[in-house]
Parts: C-alpha cells; structure tokens; sequence
C-alpha cells in the first residue's frame, strides 16, 4: 500500500507478475519482467510502484532498486509518453548520429533524459541499435526508423504520428 | 565479377519479405536435421560433427563450439536440469547480423536450439534476446508456438523420449549482458556483472545448473552441419578456415549492408559488394568485428577475414561486422564516441573499468574539443595499458583499450594535430 492508501499496483500488474515468478525457479529471477510489466503501464516506476513489485518477489525494495537502475530500459523517473531513443554509437555517429540527437532536443526544447513540458516525448540516447547498414538509425517508441534525416523539420514531421 | 554470396545460413531468407511459417519452412526441408538428430544421432554423435566441423562461436570470441560442448556433465549422476542459452543480445556497437537471422527465419532459431539441445541434454532453452528488436521478438514468439503445436517442442519430442521447452527473456539493456556470465546473472534477476571463472557454466551456470551460452549465428550453422556433414561443412570456408559467415558493412560505403560469404574472404572483397566507398570519400581504416576489435589500416584489407588471420594482422575477426574509417571523418571523435561507449556500458565492478574509461572518455573529448595537453597521448597509451587483458574479470575493458591503442599507432600524427592546432582539424574542416 502507498502512502495514501491506494494499492500500489493494479490487479492486473500483480497477476501479470505472479505469472512471471512462477515460470521461473525462483521468483526474484522474474525482477526484470516484473520491472517491466509495471513499467507498460505506467510509463516507468515510481517508489511505491517498485516497492509493492520487491514485496511480492520475496525481495528488498533495495535489492530490486539495485536491478532497476543497472539496467538501460528500467526508468527511475517520469519519461515522455512517446521516448525517442536516438543510437548514439558509431556507425550512427560516423553517419551524423549526433547530429540528429541535437537537432531533436533544438526542436523539443529539452535536454537528453528530459521530458517535454507538455509530457509528450523523452529524448534518450541509445546503444547501437543494430541497424547500422540504416544509420543514422533510432527508434520512437516500439518502431525503428532507419536513415533518418538530420533536420529539425524533417524529424518534427516523424515525431508527428506520436500523440 | 563471380558471385561470392553463400546461401546456407540465409537459405530462407527473402529480405524484406515476411519469414517463412512452418509449413513453408518444412517445404523447403525445415526440421529434417531435427528429424535426422533426435532419431538417428545420439547427443554425442551430433557433439562429434560439430567438433569435426570446426564450428567457433561467432559472438566474436571464437571458440570451437564442439569444445565448449564436451565441457557440458553428461551421463546418468551429471546433473539436470540443464540449459541451453541463446545469446540474442546483439549489442556489439557495428553488428546486425543475428537481427537479420532472427528476423527473416525465425524457425531456423527454434531448429538449431533443438538440435543443439539434444547435443548437450538440455532440457531448457532460453532466448536471452534484446529489447530493442521487436520485430524478432514477435517472429519467434510466432515459431516457438508453431513448433510446440507440431510436437517439436515440449515432452517427448517425436517419440524420442526428449523434453525441451524454450522461454524467450527480454533484456533490458545494457552490453555487458552479451558477456555470457553477467548474461546468466540477467536472466537470473540481478544486475549483470561478470563471474570469477571457475566454475564455468558448463558447470554451473544459471542457478547452479549447467548450462551453455551460444551466439544466434554459431546456432545458424548447427542444422547445415547435420544436414550435410562435417566435411561439407568445412570446405565451405576459404584455406583452412571453416563454414560461411554473415559479414557486414556500416560507415561511408555506397551500399552498406550484409552478406553470407565464405569464411576467410577479404575487407576489399567484401567493400566491392558493398559499392565501395561514397564518391569523395577514402578508406582510412575498418573495425573489422564491432567496436571492441583494433582498427586495421586500409593497406590491410587484404588480410582474410578469419579468426586467425586477423588475429595475426593484430585485430580480432569479432563480430566480422565491418565499421569503416574514412578520410572525413575524425580519428579522435571515432575514439571519444568508441570509449563514451565502453565508460557508460562498464558494469562499475572493476576498478581500473569502472574509474580508467571515463577518464580515459574525457581525454579524448579534452583533444576533440581543443583542449589536449601534449603528454595526452602517452597519457592514454599507459591507459590502454591499464585497461589491458588480466586486470579487470571480463573483457569489456581490453575490449575497450584495443580500437584506442591500435588508433593511437595508425593516427598518432592525427591526434598530436589536435592538441597542436587546439581544435580539431575536421571540425574546422566542416
């Protein structure tokens, strides 16, 4: 329970993660699927969200802190309804990579890791994306978007299918 | 110009088209060499044939595959259950090869991982697989259901008495988890830092059980093995070298993209199939596996691109996913952007990692931004020497050291050029 009252995750988070622990041999080994359940529903995981997540897997809210926050794709604080993630390795950045990364923050107003003013998008450079025969490669979301252009126009128009 | 490209691993594959379903897979002899494996071979005569094929992983290590294989307890007391684990992490900064597998045949995954399961007793399977490629994560989730609904998977596979389940994990991010321990670690729920070794996994491995760690490609190759033999096998590869490999183009070629080709051929074999270089641009230099290899001058891209041969040239084959250097683009901003990569990627569990990349990341943005001190360069030539092999338990930091060092021999003159001009002279340039 959260400090107003309210449970801290929905039933349908609890059964989803119950599903999780018990495919595995252990249920602490179902942290980062449990971490992600959560997180599909609510955009990443707030305190009360991860410590209801530890308790029902038999484990610390340290310790599961300590998995969500080693991991890239596990966020600690709000992000954008929509994350762009933009490769920032180097195939991508031989091709401009970087380029695009700065044209989109310009254009969002917003420094990597922030989210928009009006919670719309979160910028996050990523890891190679394995795309790199389509550099400059990223992401919005769960579709990649290969060669995209280095321009502030031009990613404003693909960012626009984004609500 | 004869065609080079080999279509073993890439039979099935149409690019760009959708993968084929069970049915269509089968048409064109899909689940024959699981058929001809669990019925005809026992676990030990399918060992041999990969062992006689000289099968090394193709995840950029190289080790021989039939090897890692007899490390694996067998027999009546070995203990159960045991695990195969795919390695689909794919994180190798340059590399999108086991996308392309996964992607276009997704069956032929599900195949590999029952015959290589059969090879070591497995029982279960895991698909530790990169968030990232959602596209191969639907396709195979597809085929693992097919296959379990035609009786591949599951108990008692065609009669045989083998039981085999496969779970697909997907990660959560970060390159360490390509290094087979910290993987194990992740898919036990932890956070993936590297084990001390021994026990190898082999012995003990997830959850004190053995299991073994397979690259997506080096599984590729397991069902053409079986299909058609050791010998076969490895005269496909050039002099010595065994098999066919997905090589790979990224940076300023006309047509970057990938290829079956075989084992052993050539950089500039490989940049003709790719257009060569863009008009105005020269090769300066090529990673020739991803980003954790030394740089190879372009008076090397004769060098065959096997596991030995480069390793004589003074690189390693890695990934043989080739990143290209060009004259327009900076040796020094390549470094930076390569050791930004390896500082944040660090697990943070060994010191000379966790504490020499970032500071070795500031360096090299210290001469990229104009600001280098002339002793920079030796600076970071004793850090490539901290980072190197021994000091640190996994290979991430010698990983990181070896494009540094191999940069600081081939563009020496570029770097002392930075910290002279006190800017950098592309940056200028542009």
């Amino acid at each position: 329970m959260s400090s107003d009252g309210k449970a801290a995750l929905t039933d349908r988070e609890v059964e989803a993660i119950e599903a999780a622990a018990e495919a595995l041999p252990r249920r602490r080994s179902a942290s980062i699927d449990a971490l992600r359940i959560v997180q599909a529903e609510r955009g990443w995981i707030d305190d009360d969200a991860l410590g209801a997540t530890a308790e029902q897997l038999d484990m610390s809210r340290h310790e599961l802190d300590a998995v969500a926050t080693f991991y890239n794709l596990i966020f600690r604080r709000p992000v954008g309804r929509h994350v762009v993630h933009v490769c920032d390795s180097v195939s991508c950045w031989v091709m401009g990579g970087d380029r695009v990364t700065r044209a989109l923050c310009r254009r969002l107003s917003v420094e990597p890791g922030e989210r928009t003013d009006d919670g719309r998008f979160t910028v996050l450079p990523i890891q190679c994306l394995g795309a790199c025969d389509g550099a400059p490669a990223m992401m919005i979301d769960e579709d990649l978007h290969r060669r995209v252009p280095i321009d502030g126009d031009a990613l404003a128009a693909l960012l626009e299918d984004y609500e | 110009m004869t065609d080079l490209t080999k279509a073993v691993l890439t039979r099935r594959i149409d690019p760009g088209g959708p993968p084929p379903n069970l049915a269509e897979y089968e048409r064109s002899g899909g689940y024959q060499a699981m058929r001809r494996a669990l019925r005809d071979l026992s676990p030990e005569q399918v060992r041999r044939e990969v062992a006689d094929a000289d099968l090394r992983g193709r995840g950029g290590a190289g080790f021989p595959t039939g090897k890692k294989w007899s490390f694996v307890p067998t027999g009546k007391d070995a203990p159960t259950p045991r695990h195969l684990v795919v390695n689909a992490d794919e994180m190798e900064p340059g590399t999108f090869k086991d996308r392309h597998l996964l992607e276009g045949d997704p069956h032929g995954m599900v195949e590999a991982i029952i015959i290589a399961a059969h090879a070591i007793g497995a029982s279960q399977a895991w698909i530790f697989l990169r968030w990232a490629y959602r596209v191969a994560h639907g396709r195979l989730e597809r085929a693992i259901e097919e296959a379990k609904a035609a009786g591949y998977l599951g108990r008692d596979i065609l009669g045989t008495g083998f039981d085999l389940e496969i779970h697909l994990h997907v990660s959560a991010g970060r390159y360490i988890c390509g290094e087979e321990t910290a993987l194990l670690e992740a898919l036990e729920g932890k956070r993936a830092i590297p084990r001390d070794k021994p026990p190898f996994p082999q012995q003990q491995g997830l959850w004190g059980q053995p299991a073994v760690v397979q690259n997506v490609e080096t599984l590729y190759n397991v069902p053409p093995i079986i299909e058609r033999g050791a010998q076969w096998y490895r005269d496909l590869g050039r002099g010595d070298a065994a098999g066919t490999k997905i090589y790979g183009v990224s940076g300023k070629a006309k047509r970057p993209g990938l290829w079956e080709l075989p084992m052993g051929v050539t950089a500039s074999e490989i940049l003709e199939l790719a257009g060569g270089m863009r008009s105005g641009v020269q090769l300066r230099a090529y990673l020739p596996g991803g980003a954790s290899t030394s740089f190879l001058a372009a008076s090397q891209t004769d060098v065959p691109l096997d596991f030995d041969a480069v390793g004589e040239a003074g690189s390693r084959l890695g990934t043989g996913m080739l990143i290209l250097l060009d004259d327009h683009t900076c040796p020094v901003g390549i470094c930076a952007n390569l050791e930004k990569f390896f500082a944040v990627e660090s697990c943070g569990w060994c010191t000379p990692c966790r504490e020499g990349l970032p500071w070795t990341r500031r360096v090299l943005e210290g001469i990229e931004q104009g600001e280098g001190q002339a002793s920079d360069v030796d600076l970071l030539r004793e850090q490539c020497r901290r980072l190197g092999p021994g000091r640190t338990f996994c290979a991430l930091a010698p990983g990181a050291a070896a494009p540094l060092q191999s940069a600081l021999e081939l563009f020496e003159e570029d770097f002392r050029r930075h910290i002279e001009q006190g800017r950098c002279p592309w940056e200028a340039a542009a």
